[in-house]
């Protein structure tokens, strides 16, 4: 278990410094998906990476006053349910599953609805990557809850 | 014994590689892969859902039922991990 903080002053810095352009990298890789190359699964990856990168240089205690296991259980768990509802909601609406273009969004229509839909998607494919990458880390450290 | 299981890994080679002469080239263009939904997705996918990048159209629209299986799979390893690595607080 690492349960003190990093003894250097250095790595503290460097990485305090790093963490919010990492998650800032992430939003970018997961919002561009439509663009370039991307999307939910790297975007979640690189998420996981700023919160594990926290969790080794301060130590499980204060790291988990931060951002706590059942968070990410919890995050996880959303991700999963937003994919989840975004294949069931058009079937309420008249739609096959998955089918994005009957998403009760009013405001868009067509393509642009299915381009917004995959944003969804995504974003709920991130969370829930997110949150297991995390899990799957505290739960190798062996931490208890 | 050995000298069979030899002889039948043998055979089994054989037949893999006399298999292999009827696939078509690498990336032909007249393959049946290459013919079948392909051509679909590269001509419509701008038009069917406004997003320039073919592979998130294909991952998160044509074949969404696929990335949400993946997505399942991936939540499930992360609950297994879970419940069979993390230690419970002793009373």
């Amino acid at each position: 278990m690492i349960k003190q903080h990093y003894q250097s002053i250095i790595v503290q810095t460097i990485c305090s410094l790093l963490i919010p352009f990492i998650q800032l990298f992430a939003l970018y890789v997961i919002i561009h998906g439509h663009y370039g190359p991307g999307g939910g699964f790297q975007g979640g990856v690189l998420l996981a990476v700023s919160i594990i990168l926290q969790r080794l240089y301060l130590g499980n205690i204060i790291a988990h006053q931060k951002f706590s296991p059942k968070l990410a259980l919890a995050l996880g768990a959303i991700g999963m349910l937003i994919f989840g509802l975004s294949g069931i909601v058009p079937m309420i609406f008249g739609g096959a599953f998955l089918d994005y273009e009957n998403l009760p969004l009013f405001w868009v229509h067509g393509a642009e609805l299915r381009a917004l839909g995959i944003l969804i998607v995504e974003i709920g494919i991130g969370l829930a990557v997110f949150g297991t990458l995390v899990l799957i880390f505290d739960s190798l450290v062996g931490e208890r809850w | 014994m050995r000298w069979l299981n030899a002889l039948i890994m043998l055979l089994f080679v054989a037949l893999m590689l006399y298999a292999t002469v009827g696939l078509p080239d690498h990336a032909d263009p007249q393959a049946p892969a290459n013919t079948h939904v392909s051509p679909t997705y590269i001509e419509d996918s701008v038009k069917d859902t406004h997003t320039p990048n073919i592979v998130t159209a294909v991952l998160a629209d044509y074949r969404g039922y696929d990335t949400l299986g993946e997505t399942i799979v991936i939540f499930t390893a992360g609950l297994a991990c879970v419940l069979i690595l993390m230690k419970r607080k002793e009373r």
